[in-house]
């Protein structure tokens, strides 16, 4: 079977994200004197296709869940620019919001705490097109119960409440909230790591089956790369607030060049024995508030040269479409 | 041949709650052998955390009893077991890793109390010998300068140091059995490879006979030697890792194998299987499996199905094997 989603149009860019940074000031003392800040996005710079999907991959704490809320400007970006077919979203106001907003969706990791336990699925489903005066009382009905149907709901269910669905339902009523806007990008923030697997495959090919059906985005933020290999057409890998390499999914996971997404890659526990030897990576991520100097990932890394620790490297291109943050290809 | 160290035989736990009886576990059996890891595999409410915490009875009871069956430990017999004989298994014969570090350690105690409070209590050590052998644990779990975490309390330490904590306290005082509760649910891969490892060199040094519970099949393939797949409150199949993997006969087995996005397979839709996890106040007639089977026949939802020998080794519950 060739490729079941639908192919990315390179030429059709939807996003662009050039030197997005995203820093939470810390504060001390009485006066909240400033201390420091603590660079959760760092300097990213990516770009979204129409119809592609983008994985986005690193640990907790890496700042991929932030880049993906500052892109709707959930957050407030602190510097940096986010294009949306050539709009400075950065720079819109408040009614230019509302509207983009309807183009960018969000699916959340957690459904428990994304659905507001006191309403009924329905009504979350309609809340979009309530906020958006989108149709009458009748027409917005159904388009809930369209809307039910296109992520195998029962069109019953809708009066029943969160806790009456199981975790994987509860995702689906998620997907098609998100989908009530007729949105052209979807971020979606881990949106299988809270279910099970069985579960997890459903709501997977779910979310493929309508990237097909309606020619959407996806920012697919993931930590699980099986679930990336499996979905992505091209594969972002962040550390510390920026991204260390970026290439085609392919691309990627055969020749990893950073150090870093080699370990990554190695760590992933497999049915089939590693013909080379793992790479432990030592100890934790580092506290973003006090990255390491130079490259932030040179105390963990196996690979690290003097240069390491001096001067951090630039994302820069090595070959078509697979570009990498390291010193070991200048 | 008998080396089996822990035996688990018809083991029903259930919950008596307001809502009806939560039958958590179910009728199940399973033997732990000596120096071996079995793994417990199954969703979330197939009560494989159940069937550990009943081995120890950690369980609050009410509403929770253990209705039948035997947990045979060298010659005890764990279900009968008073609660003060229990204390003295718990942490000094059998030892539990939870899954959650974080609320599995006390926030207000430092890392070394609650180390050594243990040491303390099973073992004849004074406090300075329970501190050296503390601080020795702590390094062989691979944490740097583990005399300043002793002195730390549990949040000034990152996930994977505290899942190495629990570790290293589970060990104390050498326990015959590990059981492992989830330990690499809640972390990173980085981190996930790192705990595993730890796994495997105990298993290597000191012949652990660890009772693994994971949902993941992808670290049962890593670090198991037998495993036993659990649905509904019951063992569905149990054989060696390679043999669940190469050969898996169940239905939901060979279901759990094919919907996960294995790294080594590429694009394509993922083979799912339908509806969801049972509930555990209803469970269904007969075989609970059959509403969500592709091979369901008409015999699965009248009758439970009874265990059936395919090798010596390998044993499954299903009528299409009968």
């Amino acid at each position: 079977m060739p490729l079941i989603h639908m192919k990315p149009k390179p030429n059709h860019r939807l996003l662009q994200i050039k030197n997005l940074k995203k820093y939470y000031p810390v504060t001390a003392g009485f006066f909240s004197r400033h201390i420091g800040d603590i660079k959760a996005v760092d300097g990213v710079t990516l770009d979204i296709s129409e119809r592609e999907i983008i994985g986005l991959v690193g640990e907790s704490g890496c700042g991929k869940s932030t880049l993906g809320k500052t892109i709707p400007k959930l957050e407030e970006p602190t510097s940096g620019e986010i294009l949306y077919k050539g709009t400075d979203i950065t720079k819109l106001d408040k009614s230019g919001l509302v509207e983009l907003r309807k183009e960018i969706q969000i699916i959340f990791q957690d459904p428990d705490a994304s659905l507001d336990p006191r309403m009924s699925a329905g009504d979350s489903i309609c809340e979009p097109l309530i906020i958006h005066k989108i149709g009458d009382e009748k027409t917005r009905m159904d388009r809930v119960a369209e809307l039910m149907e296109q992520v195998g709901l029962e069109t019953r269910q809708a009066n029943l409440y969160p806790h009456e669905f199981s975790g994987g339902q509860k995702q689906r009523i998620g997907i098609a909230r998100a989908l009530a806007m007729n949105p052209k990008l979807i971020i979606a923030d881990e949106p299988v790591s809270a279910l099970d697997v069985s579960i997890q495959a459903q709501i997977l090919n779910l979310m493929m089956d309508i990237q097909e059906k309606f020619g959407l985005a996806y920012l697919l933020i993931a930590h699980d790369l099986s679930v990336i290999r499996h979905m992505a057409h091209r594969v972002a890998i962040m550390y510390l607030g920026k991204i260390v390499e970026l290439a085609n999914k392919r691309e990627l996971f055969e020749n990893p060049l950073h150090p870093y997404t080699e370990a990554l890659l190695s760590a992933v526990p497999s049915f089939k024995p590693k013909d080379k030897g793992r790479i432990l990576l030592r100890g934790d991520v580092p506290s973003p508030l006090n990255p390491p100097s130079g490259c932030h990932f040179h105390p963990r890394c196996h690979r690290v040269m003097p240069v390491c620790n001096q001067q951090g490297p630039e994302l820069a291109k090595v070959s078509k479409g697979h570009f990498v943050a390291c010193h070991l290809y200048r | 041949m008998n080396n089996a160290i822990l035996k688990v035989s018809d083991l029903k736990t259930y919950f008596f709650t307001s809502r009806g009886i939560v039958k958590a576990v179910d009728g199940v059996d399973f033997e732990l052998r000596r120096g071996e890891c079995l793994c417990l595999v199954g969703e979330s409410g197939c009560g494989k955390t159940v069937t550990a915490l009943s081995i120890l009875r950690l369980f609050d009871s009410p509403p929770g009893k253990i209705v039948c069956g035997k947990i045979s430990y060298d010659t005890l017999n764990l279900t009968k077991c008073s609660s003060k004989q229990l204390r003295q298994i718990r942490g000094k014969d059998i030892a539990m890793v939870f899954q959650e570090a974080q609320s599995a350690l006390n926030p207000v105690l430092t890392i070394g109390d609650q180390i050594i409070e243990q040491i303390k209590l099973h073992l004849p050590l004074d406090h300075i010998m329970a501190r050296d052998r503390a601080i020795t644990l702590l390094s062989e779990m691979g944490i740097p300068s583990a005399e300043r975490v002793m002195s730390y309390y549990p949040h000034q330490l990152s996930g994977g140091m505290k899942q190495r904590v629990l570790i290293a306290m589970s060990l104390s005082c050498d326990p015959q059995i590990l059981i492992a509760d989830e330990p690499t649910t809640a972390v990173d891969v980085t981190i996930k490879a790192q705990i595993l490892d730890i796994f495997r060199e105990l298993k290597a040094k000191r012949q652990m006979s660890t009772l693994f519970i994971t949902h993941d099949l992808a670290v049962v393939a890593e670090i198991g030697d037998r495993a036993t797949v659990m649905y509904g409150g019951k063992d569905v199949e149990t054989a060696s890792v390679s043999e669940i993997i190469s050969n898996p006969k169940h239905p939901y087995t060979s279901g759990l194998i094919d919907c996960l996005p294995d790294t080594s397979k590429s694009t394509g839709r993922l083979a799912s299987i339908p509806g969801t996890t049972p509930n555990p106040i209803q469970m269904p007639q007969g075989c609970a499996f059959h509403p969500r089977c592709p091979k369901v026949m008409k015999i699965c939802s009248r009758q439970e199905p009874p265990e059936t020998t395919i090798s010596k080794e390998h044993k499954v519950s299903c009528h299409l094997y009968t």
